[in-house]
């Protein structure tokens, strides 16, 4: 195997917080840099082709490609596993800027208390609430040391939207039940759809507190403090699961990537697939050296490195740590190990798909464009009376919907799902369909976890990701608890009729849930709890760190890019300031 | 290599229908038109006996009847042979490592081998005469094979070939948007996405080309040169 000139710094992964990364350390110290990206380069010029829904939002254009990869899944370690052979549930990204070119841009920060599930829960409720099977733990950050953070990944994005909490002031219009901010938002919030007006006024109506969404995409157009600017939201309808044309919505490739590309100390290489991160661990030394990949030509190279840092999509984080054997497998029977440990899935569905007399013009809107309300959210509301614990935000978005996804809902009392009947009960009913929408915390089990499945195998020979998963008790009556909220707030918003979301059974692979899957190589306090220390720097091996959200023990009912942009800016800050002036462990 | 095969499309038949040939140009048929001489439509993956079956089946799923054109009028059926001939069709991108299973429980997605040109040619053999039933035969065969894969895939082709954009050989004459009100892509809805409320905004209908003013790459044509 060839081996290349030495790099300081080796990057894995060119989406959100590998790109997020080289621009920091390369604008901030001299090192060198390489990055490696699995997919090839984007060019925004091509963007406007997304407009073409069969081939990006039905195709999926721009998603990984699982012909090469996937994962599988099985419910429990007793079950066989069956790869996911086309993505559905969740849809991760390839190619430069990942899935942050395609994401629908929904920026909440999470909840202060996401960060301290065990201790916030425990102190409220007693350890005899916490689930049968749980391994709640403290991510070790608190919310106050994150909060000059996520000002500075939100001042970098330009996110539009309406604080209500300035600094423990709360602001009528705005979440009043959101962690303090330093500072309002850096864009107004969005124009708002009719859909996201009517639950507005609805929610009002029903004693909650709606809010605009706040979303990482421009009102206006807006200059972020690295000297980037970028336009005006125009609406199209074309945003998620595509990429924005005119770089209104913030995505790595029109946010980090300008300023990367200009820096001559990195070197960005596209169609190469790291095979193995290469260390010393079992000999003691605990010492990352670099990684080998297969090239864009198709040869297997060594790539030597003094700092490694993983910042592929959670899956990638997790697979690339267990067959490189850096971390000791998770083992859910003998109670051992941590690496695959606390695999979660933000829990997301549409509580009621509500059908009005009046057109919703479903065909303009923007990523994130609606009202939310988060009066159930997190801990905001009582649980000592209720069958389960935590919640969720909910939503009335208007994305921009076109009609190979959504041509045919119809309300449950029309069974017809072809001919005539059907045909003319999907056009009446097409432009007036809305869902009020909720995304809720999934807390952590011992049994859901991941590890290398024994029988499948991607196109190169190694073993797929597994992921094992359920959902229990308290995601089912999560569920089943705010589908009835939410069929109460579509009734408020007049809708004629309703189809209620028809609850949690086993985990679907076919359903849309969310891109949102975390966990795996968790943060924690000591090397026995998780795989990296909360500066996400791997405990065995200190110069190799991971970013991105495998290292969240739990998931929040917010969406995780920001909380991950976060965490990736306060990495960055460790590692020029102390670990880059005196290599070593930092925690 | 197989004998060359068409569609051919008799303007008495199909009444005022347009149609793309292969190269994307847009035909109309009329059937008042006498001269009109029957339109040949050279096909990438059907024979002829496949393409006039699919053409029946995906009419009897979105008809032509009292609510509008459907499915004959859309020109599912040459969406759905372009499909068939690309990446779609073999499988291009999805995961094709065995084991499979055919019986595998709903929530795991397809899970049997099968490519979508193997599964519309076995589940062809069993329509044969299809085209030649009586519109109520057609339902009744139809109801007959409902729940199988095969139908699944026909039905989500049928309306990826009514609402597409023109530019796949489907929605032909953007009828499908027509009979939704969904206008296409248009770059900018600034003025407009917080008026409207309550009421119909229907802006022209644009396909993609005609906004950009240019062909567009499609992805049936990945490894056509």
């Amino acid at each position: 195997m060839k081996t290349l000139p030495s790099t300081d710094v080796l990057i894995i992964g060119g989406g959100w917080t590998g790109l997020l990364m080289a621009k920091e350390l390369g604008s901030r110290t001299p090192h060198s840099i390489v990055i490696l990206e699995r997919g090839g380069m984007r060019n925004p010029a091509d963007y406007v082709l997304g407009m073409d829904e069969l081939d990006y939002f039905i195709r999926l254009h721009m998603m990984q490609d699982p012909s090469r990869e996937t994962v599988t899944v099985r419910h429990d370690a007793n079950e066989r596993s069956l790869p996911i052979r086309q993505f559905a549930n969740f849809l991760p990204g390839s190619g430069v800027g990942g899935t942050g070119e395609h994401w629908g841009a929904q920026v909440p920060r999470f909840q202060p208390d996401c960060f301290q599930l065990y201790s916030r829960t425990v102190a409220r409720y007693g350890e005899k609430r916490l689930p049968e099977d749980h391994s709640f733990q403290d991510f070790g950050v608190t919310y106050d040391e994150m909060e000059p953070y996520y000002a500075r990944e939100e001042r970098t994005l330009g996110v539009s939207g309406k604080a209500g909490n300035l600094r423990g002031k709360k602001i009528e219009g705005g979440n009043v039940h959101e962690g303090w901010r330093s500072e309002e938002y850096p864009n107004p919030p969005l124009k708002l759809p009719y859909f996201g007006s009517l639950m507005e006024t609805a929610a009002k109506s029903l004693g909650y507190h709606p809010y605009p969404n706040p979303t990482a995409v421009n009102s206006q157009a807006y200059t972020n403090p690295d000297g980037v600017t970028r336009a005006a939201c125009a609406y199209c309808g074309f945003c998620e699961r595509l990429p924005c044309m005119i770089a209104a919505k913030a995505q790595p490739t029109n946010i980090f990537l300008p300023l990367v590309q200009k820096l001559k100390t990195v070197s960005l290489r596209t169609g190469t697939t790291v095979r193995r991160i290469v260390h010393d661990t079992a000999q003691g030394a605990g010492k990352a050296r670099g990684v080998t990949y297969i090239d864009a030509a198709g040869e297997e190279v060594f790539q030597p490195a003094d700092l490694v840092i993983l910042a592929s999509y959670t899956l990638s984080n997790n697979r690339l740590l267990m067959l490189s054997k850096a971390g000791e497998p998770y083992d859910p029977a003998a109670g051992k190990g941590t690496l695959g440990k606390n695999l979660t899935h933000q829990i997301s569905f549409g509580t009621a798909q509500a059908f009005f007399e009046k057109p919703l013009n479903r065909f303009m809107g923007a990523g994130g464009a609606g009202m939310r309300f988060a009066d159930l959210d997190g801990d905001v509301f009582d649980h000592s009376n209720l069958p389960f614990l935590r919640g969720g935000m909910f939503g009335a978005i208007m994305t921009g919907q076109a009609p190979i996804a959504t041509f045919g809902a119809l309300p449950r009392s029309i069974k017809a799902r072809w001919g005539s009947a059907w045909k003319k009960a999907a056009m009446e009913y097409y432009d007036h369909v809305g869902v009020v929408a909720y995304s809720g915390e999934h807390v952590p089990y011992k049994s859901n976890y991941f590890d290398l499945d024994p029988i499948y195998k991607d196109s190169a020979g190694d073993p797929l990701l597994r992921m094992t998963i359920n959902w229990r008790d308290n995601e089912r009556k999560m569920v089943e608890f705010m589908t009835a909220k939410g069929v109460e707030v579509a009734r408020a918003m007049g809708a004629k009729e309703i189809n209620p979301f028809p609850g949690y059974q086993d985990y679907d692979v076919t359903r849309y849930q969310s891109t949102h899957i975390q966990g795996g190589t968790m943060m924690a306090p000591s090397p026995d709890r998780g795989v990296v220390n909360n500066y996400q720097q791997h405990w065995q091996i200190p110069n190799l760190f991971v970013l991105g959200a495998s290292t969240f023990p739990n998931s929040a009912s917010a969406n995780p890019t920001p909380t991950i942009l976060a965490f990736a800016y306060r990495t960055a800050d460790a590692i020029v300031e102390k670990y880059l002036k005196k290599p070593g462990a930092l925690a | 290599m197989r004998r060359r095969q068409f569609l051919v499309l008799s303007a008495a038949s199909v009444g005022g229908v347009l149609v793309y040939s292969l190269d994307r140009r847009a035909s109309r048929l009329f059937a008042q038109d006498k001269a009109t001489q029957p339109l040949k439509i050279p096909l990438r993956f059907f024979t002829e006996d496949e393409a006039l079956i699919v053409a029946a089946a995906t009419s009897r799923i979105f008809p032509s009847d009292e609510s509008g054109p459907g499915a004959r009028e859309a020109g599912v059926v040459i969406y759905i042979d372009r499909q068939l001939a690309g990446p779609y069709g073999r499988d291009r991108y999805r995961y094709t490592h065995g084991p499979f299973d055919e019986n595998a429980p709903r929530d795991f997605g397809y899970q049997g081998k099968a490519t979508p040109s193997e599964t519309y040619r076995e589940g062809l053999q069993g329509l044969q005469g299809f085209d030649q039933l009586s519109p109520e035969e057609q339902d009744n065969r139809l109801r007959q094979i409902e729940d199988t894969h095969f139908f699944a895939v026909l039905r989500q082709n049928t309306i990826e070939g009514m609402f597409c954009d023109p530019a796949h050989g489907g929605n032909v004459d953007m009828i499908g948007w027509q009979l939704v009100g969904f206008p296409g892509p248009h770059m900018s809805n600034y003025n407009d996405v917080d008026k409207h409320y309550g009421e119909a905004y229907r802006p022209k209908l644009v396909s993609l080309e005609q906004v950009l003013g240019r062909k567009i790459p499609v992805s049936e044509d990945e490894d056509r040169t």
